[in-house]
């Protein structure tokens, strides 16, 4: 790193996922492999072709939400909520000693209030038999919904920030490109702390059926709690989960000096557009090579530093195979010595949130020099043929580790985090 | 294989964004100089609504985009995949990258990249599915649906009508979030990226829109346009909301100037944002420190500042926390201040937009648009502009707000030639 070159550190995580409501719960289970999809809950899905799902068994007053703030806001903006306090909690971080206009937000969310506004839209439709629908029985707080930048806005009068605060959504690599967001604003120089997380609660009629409308997700009915095959032949669709992740991220000098704990760097990110097809993927990954490659440049890293992948490995046919080229391309020889895992073989796909779950997965793989399995792998597909760290999590030194995504819309991207206490490279 | 090596190294920190391509889509005009003639002539498009009935609610005004006919610019294979507000958007793009004389095909597919706001997607795509979904069943939800309604659409859209491979992303940060998206084309820009396709349009004037809208207790339901929008008027009584926006072309000021592009419109200088205390915080808002922010960022001095684009909330109390930070910052009736909204409606994260095109224009031109409507400034220490007005314009400072607390301001400068 150049002299005055700002970086940015992880100083606090928090994570509501499906199966794993803290950051520590998550951790459990993605080192103990286990699933938690299961058959959806939240309505009758008999009617829809995929009928399975990663639900968080979130009790929003439990987690300290008043009844007023759970009316309030859609479920994402409780996840995101109450992920941002764990974070800050973990952080250790005091607010109100610090200027407002120095901390900002970034969420992330790919569908926004999507559950809220599908329920919403059934009543003052009366279930879609009035076009002209009917407002006098929408929620006070139906604007909220429509504009997800409400997300961003209760987090920042939780935490009690008033500088730089937006949410971004990019669909799937909303999650990574929030956080990739929040860092790129504390380098700049405008703000000094950032709560950077992503949050999706999509788990809601309209969005199983569009995605049983591509056949996105998997048909896989009768054995749930093994749907989400990333990498294995047998994979058939990704399996829809929900769920958040929020970070506490600073400028490193301060973080050092208050002698904060420090998770991770945020060392590099990077993203591309494949220009191709909004929901479609060219085989040969060579977008997404491009964003991991522009990554490890930031970071000022070579290709074989990287010590573990945490993929996107959604699950579907084209995903993994386009992803494992992605990783061929862009780390050569060394793709083939990297453990690879996918942690939606275990939690499903949150969408936009899943990439900064993914990212604070990573972030602890670090901490703990463990690589998070990826689960239902049991049947090779000779077009993956990386080493997936299938079933079983595996103790291996990390101290860099690349976690990717892959959205409609065509959005790759790409980010590094180094231990943060290597020294000065 | 061989891993790819065109990550570039980071660019000097010289780089400057200008804008250099317009594209407008306003409800006062398609393509921006039919918009600015409008605009200047202090041209209105704000009436009933035409696209449903509006009969049965409390507010039925809006600034409708008339005259627009998507199938005389896109193939009809795009036409059914895309809502109202994307191709607004395809089309907008088109016409900036003609206006700067860029053809994306002449470009390095990494060169260029899309960075575009939005408010609520494609919202009225999203609500035929919903109806489909609700009234027929999950069958009848449409393939396009996952990627028709969702806030990525004009982003991703744009990228691959165009080849654009760079980096992209989208903000939403209510109407804020216009500016906070050519914030972020400026910093690629900044990082070595020569063009980023940027702007925002939005278009929700559809029921279940509309009633989403009216929920947020701030559009007039007045029936006469010449008194529902009036921003800075003791008498006002909300806005009125409308569709559209603009695409601008952001581009290095070097990589410009290297390929002779036909005209630059001007700088984007500084921007500054900060977000609003929690209510009952005690503290004040945060306004007219983004405008500080925004001044220092640009390295102006107040006084340099020729025109402010106000954000004209039209809510009395919103308006009077802007004039305080206007006034504050820059002096009483210290600096001329206009809302050429006030002929469009608010029209979400394409407002911002289209108020840098129209102070790059002021800067182009020389004259200041007039606010359409309020007595002017009616209780208020602004000298608002209410008929166009010759001045030299160098520096014009971008004001947009989005609800919950969102404080965005741009500072655009000119650049000699």
């Amino acid at each position: 790193m150049s002299a005055g070159e700002r970086r940015v550190v992880i100083t606090g995580i928090g994570v509501t996922a499906p199966g794993g409501v803290g950051a520590k719960n998550f951790w459990t289970l993605l080192t103990d492999g286990r699933t938690s999809t299961r058959r959806i809950s939240f309505f009758d899905p008999s009617p829809f072709r995929s009928q399975v799902a990663a639900e968080v068994a979130f009790d929003a007053e439990a987690h300290g939400l008043s009844p007023q703030e759970i009316r309030r806001m859609d479920r994402a903006a409780q996840f995101a909520v109450v992920t941002a306090r764990e974070a800050v909690a973990d952080s250790g971080l005091e607010f109100g000693t610090h200027d407002p206009y120095r901390t900002g937000v970034t969420i992330g969310s790919a569908v926004g209030a999507t559950m809220s506004l599908d329920q919403e839209y059934r009543i003052v439709s009366d279930s879609g038999r009035l076009e002209l629908v009917d407002h006098t029985y929408a929620v006070a707080h139906l604007y909220d919904y429509l504009v997800p930048s409400s997300f961003a806005a209760e987090v920042a009068w939780v935490v009690g920030a008033e500088g730089p605060t937006t949410v971004v959504s990019t669909g799937c690599t909303s999650g990574l490109d929030a956080v990739g967001y929040a860092t790129e604003v504390i380098r700049e120089g405008r703000a000094d702390v950032m709560i950077a997380g992503a949050t999706d609660a999509p788990i809601s009629p309209i969005t199983v059926a569009c995605f049983d409308a591509i056949k996105a997700t998997t048909p896989r009915n009768d054995d749930a709690e093994r749907a989400s095959r990333p990498f294995d032949a047998t994979r058939n669709g990704f399996v829809l989960g929900e769920g958040a992740a929020v970070f506490v991220l600073e400028e490193y000098e301060a973080a050092r000096r208050r002698g904060a704990k420090l998770y991770a760097e945020v060392a590099g990110y990077a993203t591309r557009s494949n220009a191709f097809h909004m929901t479609g993927l060219r085989p040969d990954g060579r977008e997404m090579a491009e964003a991991i490659a522009v990554a490890l440049t930031a970071a000022r890293l070579d290709r074989t530093d990287v010590d573990y992948i945490n993929a996107h490995g959604s699950g579907t046919k084209q995903n993994d195979r386009h992803e494992t080229a992605a990783f061929k391309r862009s780390l050569g020889e060394h793709a083939y010595r990297v453990p690879v895992s996918s942690i939606k073989s275990m939690i499903g796909h949150s969408l936009g949130a899943i990439g900064a779950i993914e990212l604070a997965a990573s972030a602890l793989a670090i901490a703990h020099n463990v690589v998070p399995p990826t689960a239902n792998l049991h049947t090779p597909d000779p077009e993956c043929d990386l080493d997936y760290v299938p079933l079983t999590a595996r103790d291996w030194r990390t101290d860099t580790v690349l976690s990717v995504g892959s959205g409609f819309g065509g959005f790759q991207s790409a980010a590094v985090l180094t231990r943060a206490d290597r020294g000065d490279r | 294989m061989t891993a790819v090596t065109t990550a570039r190294p980071v660019a000097s920190a010289g780089s400057r964004a200008v804008i250099t391509g317009l594209g407008v889509a306003a409800p006062t005009g398609l393509g921006h100089p039919a918009y600015w003639r409008a605009t200047l002539a202090g041209r209105r498009a704000i009436g009933r609504i035409t696209r449903f009935d509006p009969a049965g609610y409390p507010a039925r005004l809006a600034g409708e985009i008339g005259d627009f006919v998507a199938g005389d610019h896109l193939s009809s294979r795009l036409l059914p995949q895309t809502d109202r507000m994307t191709q607004l958007a395809l089309v907008s793009t088109d016409w900036a990258l003609a206006d700067a004389g860029v053809q994306p095909g002449d470009l390095p597919e990494y060169d260029m990249g899309v960075i575009t706001a939005s408010s609520s997607g494609g919202f009225e795509f999203g609500q035929n599915e919903l109806r489909a979904l609700w009234s027929k069943g999950s069958r009848h939800v449409s393939a396009y649906q996952s990627f028709a309604w969702f806030y990525a659409v004009n982003s991703g859209q744009i990228s691959i009508r165009h080849g654009m491979r760079g980096p992209s992303g989208v903000v939403v940060s209510d109407q804020a979030g216009g500016l906070e998206a050519v914030a972020a084309a400026r910093r690629q820009i900044v990082k070595g990226i020569p063009l980023i396709v940027s702007g925002a349009v939005d278009a929700s004037i559809c029921p279940w829109g509309w009633v989403a809208q009216m929920a947020s207790e701030r559009l007039s339901v007045r029936d006469d346009p010449d008194r529902a929008y009036l921003p800075f008027d003791l008498d006002a009584n909300g806005h009125v909301p409308g569709e559209g926006g603009a695409i601008l072309i952001v581009e290095d000021a070097e990589h410009a100037a290297r390929r002779g592009a036909t005209r630059v419109y001007g700088e984007v200088a500084g921007y500054g944002s900060t977000f609003d205390p929690r209510p009952g915080s005690g503290r004040p808002p945060g306004l007219r420190k983004a405008i500080e922010l925004a001044l220092e960022d640009a390295e102006v001095a107040a006084e340099e500042v020729d025109v402010v684009f106000a954000d004209a909330a039209g809510v009395v109390e919103l308006d009077r926390v802007e004039a305080e930070a206007i006034t504050s910052v820059f002096g009483s009736r210290g600096v001329a201040v206009t809302a050429p909204k006030t002929a469009t409606g608010r029209l979400y994260s394409g407002g911002a937009p289209l108020d840098l095109a129209a102070a790059l224009l002021s800067i182009r031109d020389g004259i200041i648009p007039p606010t359409v409507g309020p007595a002017a400034a009616n209780g208020y220490d602004l000298d608002l502009v209410a008929v166009a007005r010759p001045a030299r314009v160098r520096v014009a400072l971008v004001v947009a707000r989005g609800y919950g607390g969102f404080n965005s301001v741009m500072v655009l400068r000119s650049v000699p030639t």
